[in-house]
């Protein structure tokens, strides 16, 4: 990449870290996502499986050709630069370590590649993997490799050729439970050390909560959010985002205290607001009954049906219909207190300082 | 069981196998009387399918003979098999159910008349003389035995474990030559196409062969030819299905009107 | 970090089978020897006893009295040496050509790429001696292509070693382009992506990740061509000829003299068959310990 950083195109003068709009056209499915990541920043692509993320991190390595917009990389235009000559390092959803080659050799091969003598590029993938803590598995073939350790290795052949961008597809959903909280720990760090820009794709919001700074979610080929993970789980937009982050979201029109739903449900809250908005509440903020309360405060009261429970852990989640649909959290002595079973007709109630209202 | 036998046996098998495709081929056409394949009334009026083994080198005018046979013999159907002498005469002795074989060579015959397959004695009726098969319009001005030695002449000849090659050997010795091919061919047919596709400049093969080639090779005789002919023989079989129809079919090769035929393809009267 | 790492997908190719031998591998085949169904176990030892059979034949009835004198014989040691050199030399002809056509026809997207892969089987199907023919047509002294060949560079390959050479990887090629194009296809063509993300060229990426990736393909396809080339008759003694010691391979020796002499035919297939079998079984013993 001894080229890199000279040829400026046409982009605007020298802006560090990435600025793309990458659209690809491929039969029927259209992606259409912008994106802009300052160095040192790691930014997630969330969204549901067909969204088109991996597509866009195909798209920034080079593996797909864009069929419009354009990639710049610290003001470098990378458009039509085939994968080997980009500045980009990938690490796979599947690890695609070599088989055929030793931990070190995996990772000597970018280096190789890039002009390094096979010794000096012994030696820088001897240090990364020293880095990654995995310097006593270097001779070992991928196949003998847990999967923590095939993916530490993935992370240090993609490190090992000082990318620009970094690119991570899905990085820990080939792991186990138990595994997967300790690599994700390592790789937050690694990541927080990284100077250039990370981009990884995840449907886990866990994931994109712990790792990135920013998250952009895409639904159906677009972006349909982006913000930090923290504003991203207050103020959820889609449907899609809500379930992931456990919010009940409704979309309406606010007068004052009250927003109006589309379908004529009217929920009472605390904060006002005027015009298009979104009213979201946790599912541990519904209370439910099995005669309709006298003596409660809740300002906002459905009749709703059981749909459907589901036991997670000492809770239990219930999917009512009928009135407004909603998920409702209650233990489980609650739930086996109020006999709840499916078809079973429930009071739904929610306290109106349990709502958050944000203008859509 | 000798390996030679082993070997008769396994060619036995693939000359059966043959003839089941043949006679399957033929039936439509065949016999119109279902059930009796062969008779003959006694007044040398014959019928029913006729089997006949027969050289290679036989084919174009045992193919025509064939036809006028059945012509002069209503229901009667011959169906032949043309092949390398040595496999058909394994195929022979390994029990294929063949009336009549023509052989290109006496030797071949005796591998079937010495294992006690043939019926009577078998008899010379044509004979073959090699020829030089050169390119058209003989190029090279080739017009003796001695002429195939120049250098930078490419000559193919058959390899001498085959008759046309044994020959070919006894003509060579005859003229006192010593003759370095680029190639020893399996058989006079490979022999004549190298000429014929111009890989090879000359070649030694049989008259017939010359004969059937049309204007692709030109023919040159030479004199040694006369030490090396090599006879046909034809018998009919021990084991012939239809013993009666074939000795009428061998009497019409060695008539006057299949002598017409054979000596129009280029053999000699033995 | 216990549990050993089995990507779900692509990352160790399925072919090859049986080179690989893994503890698990050998396990289960011990345990497929046991309960294998009557079903398939009858008709599998039919199979083998059909196969075995001819050659187990072919023994019995070598002429073992005579052998020593048979084998002893200058042109029986120069058909083996010769047939051996041509059929490796096909064999690394085929490798050449032929591993970069199953690349095109197993990567590559172009128009009319079933047809490419339907012609390339061509050999396959046509009867050697009539392939034989064609490479006269094509590569003879008077050939589409070889009277140029004759013309500007003085090469005619009928009646040479070469034209050896080339006869048995005209019809040995084809099982070499077929096994690897299926090991390629089987082979995660994502690899290549990984290695060309890290700087390496397609050709790179070729080189140093798929070929060593589809080596059991490269080898097992190696082993059929070679014994194909090693077997061939028809197209050699058709485009190459027949003399010995330039262009007589063992199958000509023997072929020729099934014409007068079956019991020194029978010696020299079994010289062929006991050379081929040495060196497959070598070859395999090799390949079992590399891999």
């Amino acid at each position: 990449m001894t080229d890199f950083g000279k040829e400026c195109g046409s982009g605007p003068a020298h802006v560090a870290g990435l600025d793309a709009r990458l659209v690809v056209d491929r039969g029927g499915f259209r992606l259409d996502v912008a994106l802009r990541v300052a160095p040192g920043d790691v930014v997630a692509l969330l969204g549901p499986n067909g969204a088109g993320k991996t597509t866009a991190l195909r798209a920034l390595a080079g593996l797909t050709p864009l069929s419009s917009g354009h990639l710049r990389l610290d003001g470098t235009v990378l458009d039509g630069t085939p994968p080997e000559g980009r500045p980009v390092g990938v690490v796979f959803q599947d690890y695609l370590l070599f088989p055929h080659l030793t931990a070190l050799d995996n990772v000597a091969f970018g280096p190789r590649c890039h002009g390094a003598s096979k010794a000096d590029a012994r030696a820088q993938a001897a240090r990364w993997l020293d880095r990654m803590g995995l310097a006593e598995h270097s001779g070992v073939k991928p196949r003998r490799l847990s999967g923590g350790q095939a993916q530490r290795v993935a992370l240090a052949r993609a490190l090992a050729t000082r990318p620009r961008l970094l690119l991570l597809d899905e990085p820990l959903a080939a792991l186990d439970a138990r595994t997967r909280l300790d690599v994700r720990a390592q790789l937050r760090r690694h990541l927080a050390d990284f100077e250039a820009v990370a981009v990884l794709v995840t449907h886990d919001p866990l994931d994109a909560m712990v790792l990135a700074d920013r998250l952009v979610v895409i639904e159906h080929g677009l972006v349909v959010q982006e913000g930090a993970p923290s504003d991203i789980a207050r103020r959820p937009r889609t449907d899609y985002i809500a379930r992931l982050v456990g919010l009940n979201l409704y979309k309406g029109r606010a007068e004052g205290h009250v927003v109006r739903l589309e379908a004529g449900h009217v929920i009472t809250t605390t904060e006002e607001l005027t015009g298009p908005a979104f009213v979201a509440f946790p599912p541990s903020a519904v209370t439910l009954y099995r005669e309709r309360p006298t003596g409660s405060s809740a300002r906002n009261l459905w009749r709703c049906e059981v749909a459907g429970l589901e036991t997670h852990g000492d809770r239990v989640r219930a999917d009512l219909t009928g009135g407004l649909p909603l998920v409702a959290d209650l233990t489980t002595v609650a739930a086996a207190e109020l006999d709840l079973r499916p078809g079973a007709p429930v009071w739904a109630a929610v306290k109106a300082t349990q709502t958050h209202t944000y203008p859509a | 069981m000798t390996p030679r036998s082993v070997q008769r046996t396994l060619r036995a098998g693939a000359g059966a196998a043959v003839l089941l495709a043949l006679s399957a081929c033929s039936s439509p056409g065949g016999s119109s009387t279902p059930g009796s394949s062969a008779s003959a009334d006694g007044s040398g009026n014959v019928s029913g399918p006729v089997t006949v083994f027969a050289a290679a080198s036989l084919k174009e005018s045992f193919t025509a003979l064939g036809k006028d046979f059945e012509k002069a013999h209503p229901g009667t159907k011959v169906t032949f098999s043309f092949g390398g002498s040595d496999t058909l005469a394994a195929g022979i002795t390994g029990g294929a159910p063949a009336d009549v074989f023509a052989a290109a060579s006496p030797r071949t015959m005796a591998v079937v008349s010495d294992a006690g397959g043939v019926s009577g004695t078998p008899s010379t009726f044509v004979r073959n003389q090699l020829e030089i098969a050169t390119l058209p319009g003989n190029p090279d001005r080739i017009t003796s035995l001695k002429d195939l030695t120049g250098a930078g002449l490419k000559v193919v000849l058959c390899d001498r474990t085959v008759p046309c090659g044994a020959a070919t050997q006894k003509a060579l010795d005859a003229a006192g030559l010593e003759l370095t091919p680029v190639s020893y061919e399996q058989d006079v047919k490979s022999a004549l196409t190298k000429v014929e596709l111009k890989e090879a400049d000359a070649s030694v093969v049989y008259r017939t062969d010359v004969e059937a080639a049309g204007d692709k090779v030109e023919g040159v005789e030479f004199p040694e030819s006369a030490d090396a002919v090599n006879d046909y023989p034809i018998a009919l079989l021990k084991d012939a299905p239809n013993p009666a129809a074939a000795e009428e079919f061998v009497a019409y090769v060695r008539s006057a009107e299949g002598r017409k035929v054979l000596t129009g393809a280029g053999f000699l009267a033995p | 970090m216990s549990t050993p790492y089995r990507p779900d997908s692509g990352a160790e190719i399925r072919t090859g089978a049986g080179t690989r031998g893994g503890p698990g591998g050998r396990r289960a085949r011990v345990g497929a020897g046991r309960g294998v169904p009557l079903p398939l176990l009858l008709p599998a030892l039919a199979g083998l006893v059909f196969l075995l059979l001819p050659l187990t034949a072919l023994l019995v009835r070598t002429p073992w009295r005579s052998l020593p004198e048979q084998l002893t014989s200058a042109e029986v040691w120069e058909a083996l040496r010769l047939s051996l050199i041509c059929a490796s030399a096909a064999t690394a002809v085929s490798l050449v050509l032929g591993v970069p056509l199953a690349w095109l026809l197993a990567r590559a997207e172009f128009r009319g790429r079933g047809l490419v892969r339907a012609l390339v089987t061509l050999p396959l199907v046509l009867p050697p001696v009539v392939g034989g023919v064609a490479l006269l047509l094509a590569l003879g002294r008077n050939g589409v292509v070889g009277q140029w060949l004759d013309s500007w560079f003085g090469i005619t390959l009928p009646f040479t070693t070469a034209g050896v050479v080339v006869a048995e990887a005209f019809v040995a090629m084809p099982f070499l382009v077929i096994s690897v194009e299926g090991t390629l296809r089987a082979a995660d063509p994502r690899f290549e992506e990984a290695a060309m993300t890290l700087g390496a060229s397609r050709f790179t990426a070729f080189r140093r990740v798929t070929l060593p990736l589809i080596m059991p393909g490269i080898a097992a396809g190696s082993v059929l061509a070679w014994a194909r080339a090693l077997g061939e008759f028809g197209a050699t003694i058709t485009f190459a000829g027949n003399f010995p010691g330039r262009t007589q391979t063992m199958p000509l020796a023997v072929y020729l003299a099934l014409q007068n002499d079956p019991a020194a035919a029978v010696a020299l297939s079994l010289v062929l068959l006991a050379v081929s079998v040495a060196v497959l079984a070598g070859l395999r013993d090799r390949w079992a310990t590399v891999r």
